[in-house]
């Protein structure tokens, strides 16, 4: 078996008293959706944040690509390749919807301090932003300012400026979240496609969505990680069913 | 240099710094319970300097000169915030900043409209001229020496009633989560005003303090206001022990900088250069000590890191 | 053609008749104004490249504005005293030619808000517009106390400084390099606003996280946005004190900054028209508000007040609209 693309390994935070992150392992393999579930205040963001470079880890080191990237600041890690979606749209709103996924292209590009020649004049930065704009299906809304978009195409736009990254792993923090069911049906066809192209870990309360796309499910519960295992074993492991599943039902 | 001398300096760097604290305090609290960057709070500082001297002139007493500084400077401090400064609470910084600076322009017009473009001299009374015999045989300005115990006196009574009061509780409450004192119960808006009012008085005495050995003049307030910030870039934003710490440091690293700069480079110049080149430096050490700060605690010492 | 395009041609237009027209109507004093109104325009420039595309409230740009001032008043000091600068380790003359001058004024600028910027862009908001306001009242008092460029009382210049085939004494030809000048600075800032850089910027303005999560470090782009403002800044101080024929600490005060601000904001934050419409209008306020009375200032802040409680988008948001078009 190949190196996971992702391996994070025996990672732990603590804020004051609280075990955020306890001994952590997880990895992300080529090719599969990895879904993180676990209930609220389980410490998944505060894995995310680890992961994407936005919180040091107390101890315990993140592997990207076969490297320790540990110390490794959110740019760089988003320069080799790891493209994150925030929880809250985090995007720049007065931008037009082409401009903010050519953001992602011109990151990823690199040549950024350039001051005089026209960036939307840039055909091979506008052609990056709108083979991602189509893959998410946003090709027809490029001319619109991103704050008259809805919440679903913003989440699809977040999608495609992963998608302009070129990234070899995307992490993903609820891109389903406050989507209506043609929403959530409309982003899992594209996650869907998209884990060809590059793995995804999924953070994602939206179990239907859950079962339907992950390959490997890890339940986070009090800062630790219960389980791992496919849909099957996940559904039907004692511990995970009274530590998660069971108050659900 | 007597080692005399040097002492009388860090005195009056002491008197320096709490008064300036009395201008970063209010500053300080006002940032960290509404979020709000006052430029004005300097012409609070001149409107308390004005009241005393005009009423000082009127009625020739400084306590009365005292109390209608700290009302005048409340209550100007009350009407600006709830005219102006409560439109700018949801706003982004820049809108403060410009609101607040539109105020400097309408509250130092409208000053030298009702006082003229001259200085005016606030005497301090008869009971606190002269000076006073401390330990070791130094002479000391009486008048500075309440300053330092007023000053004290006023820090004092801040941080109890920040630790201890109602009111204390409110702006703690306040400035950890302002959605959850308005679940609470407390009104907020009466709160802001309160705590704005509060800031102001604590200017508008400063002002008046400051005014007996200064003169009282348009614009008296704004280079105070800019060392109060850097008291609070120091200190560490809406934390009153930091610009407690904070004015402290500026007032003894301006005042005795003032004073040994040039001494220590006659050591090896010759006098009159060394004078001016010290002195020139003198005018920079507080904002190098800033500088400093911000290399090494970004968010001051007392801050959240 | 959109609003703000023709907008943009009118002021400019506006700008460039009423000296000419002042020209045959024999008014010079009219033709001092407007080069005022030109020269300020581009200080307000300098300033909406870091406030209006960055986010960056600085409220300290009259150190770069008053060092542009000063670079053009210690070198024509020099060169009118017919003293040298520096002897040692290299001997550097003053000069009166006003290309050398602007290049001086340019690095200057930027040098300053290179270092001032390298210290507070650690910090954001209300500590971002505190600390740069400490630091230019910094430049203020060195500038005070510092006894060999006039201290307190400043510094005059007998001669306004030279430029190559021009009579720069003549009030219109004067006039015509500061307006050229504008025209340069205005293509450049236009220009880099849709560069690349401009299109980053302008995200780390609306969104530092999102600018990370695309691989780049928002700092750094601020820091060029910043080092780029003091250097526009300068220049316009430069021109600023040759259009006095005097340099003082006035230039580096508190109060400088904030006019500096108020015209980006009169006219409209962001805009790259913007402080040029802001620097007129100021102009044209001090000037008829100043005639009706000696306490203008209050009218001033009373317009400030409202157009930033009611008015926020300035003049251009007033006649163009909210929305900041970008292609």
């Amino acid at each position: 078996m190949t190196d996971p693309v992702l391996d994070i390994r025996g990672v732990s935070k603590s804020f004051g008293g609280l075990k955020a992150s306890d001994q952590i392992d997880l990895d992300l393999r080529s090719g599969e959706i990895h879904a993180l579930i676990g209930p609220n205040g389980a410490g998944k963001s505060t894995l995310i944040a680890q992961i994407a470079g936005a919180l040091a880890p107390d101890s315990g080191e993140v592997r990207f690509g076969g490297r320790d990237v540990t110390a490794l600041t959110t740019a760089a890690r988003a320069r080799l390749g790891l493209a994150r979606t925030f929880q809250i749209s985090c995007l720049a709103m007065d931008c037009t919807v082409l401009q903010n996924a050519m953001l992602g292209a011109l990151g990823h590009r690199g040549d950024v301090f350039r001051f005089f020649r026209p960036v939307m004049r840039d055909k091979d930065l506008v052609a990056r932003a709108e083979t991602a704009l189509e893959q998410v299906g946003l090709q027809d809304f490029r001319r619109f300012r991103t704050a008259e978009l809805s919440h679903g195409q913003r989440r699809q736009l977040e999608v495609a400026v992963a998608l302009t990254l070129a990234p070899k792993a995307f992490v993903m923090d609820e891109p389903m979240a406050g989507l209506g069911a043609e929403g959530s049906r409309q982003l899992m066809t594209v996650l869907d496609r998209l884990r060809q192209q590059a793995p995804i870990l999924l953070v994602e309360h939206d179990m239907d969505a859950v079962f339907a796309l992950a390959d490997r499910i890890s339940v986070l519960v009090y800062g630790r990680i219960i389980a791992t295992g496919s849909v099957a074993e996940i559904r039907n492991d004692p511990a995970v069913r009274s530590a998660y599943l069971g108050d659900e039902a | 240099m007597s080692i005399l001398l040097l002492i009388e300096q860090a005195l009056n760097g002491l008197q320096f710094g709490v008064m300036l604290f009395l201008m970063a305090a209010g500053l300080t609290l006002i940032f960290g319970v509404m979020g709000l960057i006052n430029l004005a709070h300097g012409s609070l500082y001149m409107i308390g300097a004005f009241a005393a001297a005009g009423v000082s002139a009127l009625t020739g007493s400084f306590l009365l000169a005292l109390i209608a500084s700290l009302a005048a400077a409340a209550m100007a401090g009350v009407f600006i915030e709830m005219t102006v400064i409560r439109r700018l609470y949801d706003r982004d910084h820049l809108d403060q900043v410009l609101a607040t600076f539109a105020l400097i322009l309408i509250f130092s017009e409208g000053t030298r409209y009702l006082f003229g473009s001259f200085p005016l001299f606030l005497d301090k009374p008869e009971w606190l001229s002269g000076t006073v015999m401390l330990p070791l045989g130094i002479e000391y300005s009486l008048y500075r020496l309440t300053l330092i115990v007023v000053g004290l006196a006023v820090a004092a009574g801040l941080f109890w009633m920040i630790a201890r009061t109602r009111v204390g509780i409110r702006i703690r409450a306040g400035e950890n989560d302002r959605e959850m004192i308005g679940a609470l119960g407390v009104n907020i808006s009466r709160l802001y005003t309160q705590v704005f009012a509060l800031g102001a008085a604590l200017a508008g005495l400063a002002g008046a303090l400051i005014g007996a050995i200064q003169a009282v003049q348009i614009g008296m307030g704004e280079p105070v206001l800019i060392l109060a910030f850097v008291v609070i870039v120091i200190g560490g934003i809406g934390s009153i022990k930091g610009a407690f710490i904070g004015a402290i440091l500026v007032g003894l690293t301006d005042t005795l900088g003032r004073f040994l700069l040039p001494q220590v480079f006659a050591l090896f110049m010759d006098p009159s250069e060394a004078t001016s080149v010290g002195s020139s430096l003198a005018s920079m050490s507080i904002y190098l000590l800033m500088a400093g700060v911000l290399l090494f605690r970004p968010k001051g010492l007392f801050g959240e890191a | 053609m959109k609003r703000e395009t023709i907008l943009n041609a009118v002021i400019l237009l506006a700008l460039l008749m009423l000296p000419v027209w002042a020209l045959f109507a024999d008014e010079p004093f009219l033709i001092t104004l407007t080069t005022r109104a030109v020269i300020l325009a581009i200080a307000g420039i300098g300033l909406n490249f870091a406030l209006g595309f960055g986010g960056l409230v600085s409220l300290g740009h009259a150190a770069f504005f008053g060092l542009g001032g000063y670079a053009m008043g210690i070198l024509a000091y020099h060169a009118q005293n017919y003293t040298p600068m520096m002897e040692w380790p290299l001997l550097i003359e003053g000069t009166k030619s006003m290309p050398l001058i602007w290049l001086v004024a340019i690095v200057t600028g930027a040098l300053a808000a290179l270092v001032i910027g390298a210290l507070s862009l650690r910090t954001t908001g209300v500590y971002f517009i505190m600390i740069t306001l400490a630091f230019g009242q910094m430049f203020y008092y060195f500038a005070i106390s510092w006894p060999a460029y006039g201290g307190e009382d400043g510094l005059s210049i007998y001669v306004r400084n030279g430029f190559p085939g021009l009579n720069t004494m003549d009030p219109i030809q004067f006039f015509a390099i500061c307006y050229v000048l504008l025209l340069i600075v205005l293509f450049g800032t236009w220009r880099a606003a849709r560069s690349p850089f401009g299109l980053m910027l302008g995200a780390a303005r609306q969104n530092p996280d999102r600018v990370q999560a695309v691989g780049q470090v928002p700092y750094r782009l601020y820091l060029t946005a910043f080092t780029i403002s003091g250097a526009i800044t300068g220049l316009a101080g430069a021109l600023f004190a040759d259009l006095n024929r005097f340099v003082s600490p006035a230039m580096l005060s508190w109060q400088t900054s904030g006019e500096i601000m108020v015209f980006v904001i009169l006219g409209g934050v962001g805009r790259v028209f913007g402080p040029v419409a802001g620097a007129a209008l100021f102009i044209l306020l001090e000037h008829s508000l100043g005639g009706l009375s000696e306490f203008w200032h209050i009218y001033l802040g009373a317009i400030l007040l409202g157009v930033v409680l009611f008015a926020r988008g300035g003049l251009y948001g007033l006649i163009v609209g909210r929305e900041v078009a970008h292609d």
